[in-house]
């Protein structure tokens, strides 16, 4: 599947804002044999004084800019064409939970995509005692690491309501869990909390999802704006899964992988530090349209 | 070293009379016959025999040295910060330099090994990968930065100056507690201690065969300097700032070894370069000397919500235009847990073991090693395995021999099944004992030593000496070592005489020590700020000692002119109410803020000054009485004030710094004398304001000599607006302000005076070509607000 996707961020404020440095993430990954981008380009106005470009640690791509003068709006847009395949894995569901510790024993690697940077603790990730034992009630005997991550998906996207207007982007996993209401991020904070409580590694992915639904499916949440959702590893030979809990879906096609992380914090598509602090307002608009869909 | 006769070694036995090591752990005096150890018998010879009185007068030189310097520690107790005086243990530490050697040489050897761990974890990661290393213990410490994961320091090197806590256990063997290897503080501390303990043997310590600490500095500034990459660019030190606990020792070695001092925010990144911003512009700073942990150090790319960092400090780290000592991210080799690997990975990277041991640690993460520490639980100390914090910090340790402390776990077995992986198990350190006198008498407690390394072109140089804590208490385990102990210096006694060449940091190179304009703005800006309160503090008190003489004289407060007084000084934000008017005191506390923020700018003598100024306007022992008392206290303030102001003026350097303070101190003075003459020369204001202007103008006498007994408002105006020769005048300080800004960095552009500058000719003109008939209150207020603006115009040019 091919899509078109165009991104535009901007921020304006109320009194001009004298410098600024920024650290974009919202550049689709290249994803050997799921995700290709075939062309991508980022523009942004006021043209910075600085600007350069590099592969973090989980190999995401990372735009540095620096604003030297003045400015009271800032827009970032994006224009992507994307090709994405659909991942074929196994039929199974991959290690029993118990044998998962034993498994992750065996792992000696901290390259990127190491299950071992993804248990325990991260920036925004902390264990949470009610959302532990929430988790243990759920889980049959014996139960495979793959089916938790859906079973967890599931009863998180039942027991939540989706609400863009309840939490922030600052908001912790552990209140929008008590309220049990918030966006993709807190969704995906939430299930990552989760998954770690019993032992399976899980990250953060950000990324987009298609806008208009294939004919006769209903339109997912959060295409408005950029996405979330989770990655779990389920041992050494079904490797990575991703799960969206907002949507109550495995990922396929519809979803297009911006980047990995621990949590928000490693991902977040917008970092600024800002020379003073005044009012600002943001607003993020997407299209992503699959590319029959383009007229001409 | 020379044995001492019958009858001194009968002094020195007395001195011991009551010195009684625990047998069962070393001693440093006494060996395990009870024998004084060779090192010590200079010191207690030159004890020996004297007086309590005698000694007791030695120690104070120490101490008052230590006072006079400024000397202190910053405090935390329930989130009150606070200092406290150097708490000096005053008999040092006597190491011999053959046993000193041994120590070196496997601290080198460590140093070695550490630099090849953080080479591997932040490059190929083959000691995990080989199983050396659990690979989750390293993923799950928030030390492990991944953004500088690949990214090679510009020396190649991650480590160039660190730090080991070393102790010495009851086999008399020396073992490592802990590696100091992020931003090891206290090397400045060590060099207090020395110059104090050496004060207060004065009569011994130059015979004293005692390894001078000099050669170590000039190392350490060699090295720094040796890291730029061009001999125009800084080399400073990177600190948390004041409020950081050891904000005095890192004030105290920028000035030793003449670097910058900076914070955070003095840098910024432009170009993928570091600068720092100065009153002459941006400079590139190549290597910085960090105080600051590295997960504080950048906003942008580590810890978010850090206000202490520089945003783009990670990215210049990427692209190798900077030097950190030590490299971001070496804060991982400090972790408790490494400990236990370490022996085994020494054996793989250098093919020998430790030659001197780390404290024997068990990562509970493995099932076998969990036994083991539940086996001997109750020798053991049990802690965060990712701490990075010193065996004996009383927060840390969960369990210390086999007792829980406050725990959601019943049980030490439930805590280590439940939390195993997080947690260590170490060998409950016990330490050598020292002597220290208590009560007058030397006493053997619990010692711990801080060893210096940095590292030079032919390898690592230890600092001969160091930095030794003192347990509080009698006895040598963990416990006694907890809270409250002292410090003291450690000498290196060698057998020969010594090389004692000064320290003086200006004989180690001929190179300026201090560019000229190399004044980072948050600097300049805080001496101006400096100079701006202690004027205001001046003026209020001068006010206030006006208003309580006339009280003493038998004024009524609701005569004409104290009323009149009164309203003024309630305009300014005095209250006459208050005998130490808030306001006052505000001003002071806000100097003294102010100076401890450039306190590496200051000398001891100016910030001693500016303490007793403190100390007498929060003396609340004593309720003040209006009148008579209140107007003798305020002379006394204007005396301790002026006081500092002529230790700045008669020994600050007259570079760009000096300047600032200067400028801020006639910016306040012109502001508050315009403010105060256009109330007191008004025509309606009462009989006797005329008086009150000389009196607030300090120029009484001055009128006197220079015109009539009684005072016109022709010839108050004269002598406070326009006498150039009036050190007081109006015009004096404009004079200065002219001085000042002309020679401050960029006052012209393109040969055209800039923008401060014309406005402060303009200013200057204006006032200078007035006549005197028109110098009316409005025109006086003009002036005020004119002064105002010019200062915003000041700052926005060179304080921000």
């Amino acid at each position: 599947m091919r899509y078109d996707i165009s991104l535009r961020i901007t921020y304006s404020y109320k009194a001009p804002v004298w410098a600024g440095r920024h650290m974009l993430r919202f550049v689709p990954r290249d994803l050997a044999g799921q995700q290709r981008a075939i062309a991508a380009s980022l523009d942004v106005a006021p043209v910075p004084s600085e600007r350069s470009t590099f592969r973090d640690f989980f190999g995401n791509q990372a735009h540095e800019i620096v604003f030297s003068h003045a400015h009271s709006r800032i827009e970032f847009s994006l224009k992507a064409r994307i090709e994405r395949h659909v991942q074929v894995k196994e039929e199974t569901s991959g290690l029993a939970l118990d044998a998962l510790p034993a498994a992750l024993n065996d792992v000696h690697s901290l390259a990127p995509d190491s299950p071992l940077h993804f248990l325990g603790r991260s920036p925004r990730i902390r264990p949470n005692r009610q959302l532990s034992d929430y988790v243990e009630d759920m889980l049959p005997p014996d139960v495979g690491v793959a089916d938790t991550v859906q079973i967890l998906g599931e009863a998180l996207n039942r027991d939540m309501s989706f609400d863009a207007t309840a939490t922030s982007v600052e908001t912790s996993h552990e209140e929008a869990f008590a309220a049990r209401h918030g966006v993709c991020q807190d969704f995906s904070h939430i299930m990552i909390a989760a998954l770690r409580s019993v032992g399976i590694p899980a990250g953060y992915v950000s990324g987009f999802l298609r806008t208009t639904p294939p004919p006769g499916q209903a339109r997912l949440s959060g295409a408005d704006a950029m996405h979330a959702w989770v990655r779990a590893w389920c041992g050494p030979e079904l490797g990575w899964i991703e799960y969206d809990p907002t949507n109550a879906v495995h990922v396929g096609v519809d979803h297009i992988v911006v980047a990995y992380g621990r949590d928000y914090s490693d991902v977040s598509p917008v970092k600024g530090i800002l020379k003073a602090a005044t009012d600002q307002q943001s607003r993020q608009a997407v299209d992503v349209i699959p590319l029959e869909d383009v007229p001409g | 070293m020379s044995q001492a006769n019958p009858a001194q070694s009968d002094a020195i036995w007395k001195l011991l009379e009551s010195y009684r090591p625990n047998p069962s752990a070393p001693d440093e005096l006494l060996d395990e016959f009870g024998q004084l150890r060779p090192a010590w018998s200079g010191l207690l010879s030159h004890l020996a025999g004297q007086t309590p009185e005698t000694i007791n007068s030695w120690f104070k030189r120490g101490d008052m040295y230590l006072r006079d310097s400024g000397v202190f520690l910053r405090q935390y107790t329930n989130d009150v910060s606070r200092e406290r005086p150097w708490p000096l243990s005053h008999v040092p530490v006597l190491i011999h330099e053959r046993e000193w050697d041994e120590i070196c040489r496997g601290l080198t050897q460590r140093a070695q090994l550490l630099q090849q761990v953080a080479a591997d974890l932040y490059g190929e990661n083959r000691l995990v990968r080989d199983g050396y290393l659990p690979g989750r213990l390293i993923a799950q410490s928030p030390e492990w930065l991944r953004p500088l994961v690949g990214v090679d320091p510009p020396s190649g090197k991650y480590l160039h100056f660190l730090a080991f806590e070393i102790g010495r256990g009851p086999n008399g063997q020396w073992w490592v507690l802990n590696d100091r290897t992020q931003a090891p503080s206290g090397a400045g501390y060590a060099l207090e201690n020395r110059v104090a303990t050496s004060r207060v043997y004065a009569e011994h310590y130059a015979e004293a065969r005692v390894h001078r600490l000099s050669g170590f500095f000039r190392d350490v500034r060699a090295s720094l300097l040796n890291l730029r990459r061009s001999a125009d660019n800084h080399v400073a030190i990177l600190s948390p700032g004041p409020y950081s606990e050891t904000y005095f020792e890192q004030a105290y070695i920028a000035r030793y070894l003449g670097l910058l001092l900076v914070e955070g925010e003095d840098l910024t990144v432009v170009d993928g370069e570091v600068c720092v911003r100065t009153v002459s512009g941006l400079q590139p700073v190549d290597v910085l000397w960090r105080r600051l942990d590295a997960l504080y150090s950048d906003p942008l790319e580590l810890e978010e919500g850090s206000k202490l960092g520089t945003a783009g400090l990670v990215g210049a780290a990427r692209r190798g235009t900077v030097s950190m000592v030590n490299a971001l991210g070496t804060g991982i080799l400090e972790t408790r847990a490494l400990m236990a690997f370490l022996p085994r990975i020494a054996r793989h990277l250098l093919g020998e073991p430790l030659a001197l041991s780390n404290i024997a640690t068990w990562w509970c993460g493995q099932a076998a090693e969990r036994r083991y520490v539940l086996d001997h639980v109750d020798k053991m100390m049990i802690a965060p395995a990712l701490s990075t914090r010193m065996p004996f910090d009383p927060d840390e340790t969960t369990v210390l021999a086999g007792e829980l402390k406050s725990s959601v776990y019943k049980t030490v077995q439930h805590l280590i099944d439940e939390e195993g992986e997080n947690l260590v198990g170490q060998e409950a350190v016990s330490f050598s004992t020292s002597p220290a006198f208590v009560d007058g008498r030397l006493q053997p407690r619990p010692m711990s030593l801080r060893v210096f390394m940095v590292r030079t072109d032919d390898g690592w140089s230890v600092m001969p000496g160091g930095f030794a804590r003192i347990g509080p208490q009698e006895g040598s385990t963990v416990l006694n070592m907890q809270k409250g102990g002292s410090v003291a210096d450690v000498w290196i006694i060698s057998d020969r005489p010594v090389d004692t060449r000064t320290a003086l940091v200006s004989e180690m190179t001929a190179e300026p020590r201090a560019k000229r304009g190399a004044l980072p703005s948050n600097a300049a800006e805080n001496l101006y700020w400096l100079g701006r309160y202690v004027d205001r503090a001046e003026g209020f008190a001068r006010l206030n000692r006006a208003y309580h003489s006339r009280l003493a004289d038998a004024e009524s407060p609701s005569s004409p002119l104290l009323r009149h007084l009164s309203a003024f000084m309630k305009r300014i934000g005095l209250d006459t109410s208050e005998a130490m008017p808030a306001g006052l005191v505000s001003a002071i506390d806000s100097a003294s803020r102010t100076a401890g923020s450039v306190r590496d700018r200051l000398s001891p003598d100016g910030w001693a000054a500016i303490s007793e100024i403190v100390d007498t306007v929060h003396d609340e022992d004593e309720e003040l009485d209006p009148g008579d008392e209140t107007a003798r206290r305020m002379v006394w303030l204007l005396r301790e004030s002026s006081g500092f102001t002529g230790l700045v003026h008669e020994n600050m350097y007259r570079f760009t710094e000096w300047r600032f303070l200067s400028l801020g101190r006639s910016i306040e003075h012109v502001m508050s004398l315009a403010w105060a003459l256009a109330s007191f020369l008004d025509p309606g204001a009462p009989d006797g304001s005329l008086d009150l202007a000389l009196e607030y103008g300090d120029s009484t006498i001055s009128h006197r000599r220079r015109y009539a007994f009684i005072a016109s408002r022709k010839s108050v105006i004269e002598l406070l607006a326009r006498d150039p020769l009036n050190p007081r005048s109006l015009i004096f300080h404009l004079d200065v302000l002219k001085a000042h800004v002309e020679a401050l960095p960029r006052a012209m552009e393109n040969g055209h005076p800039s923008e401060v500058y014309s406005q402060l000719l303009r200013i200057h003109t204006k006032f200078v070509t007035m006549p005197q008939d028109a110098m009316n209150s409005a025109a006086l207020l003009a002036l005020r607000s004119d002064i105002g603006a010019f200062s915003d115009c000041l700052g926005r040019t060179y304080m921000s």
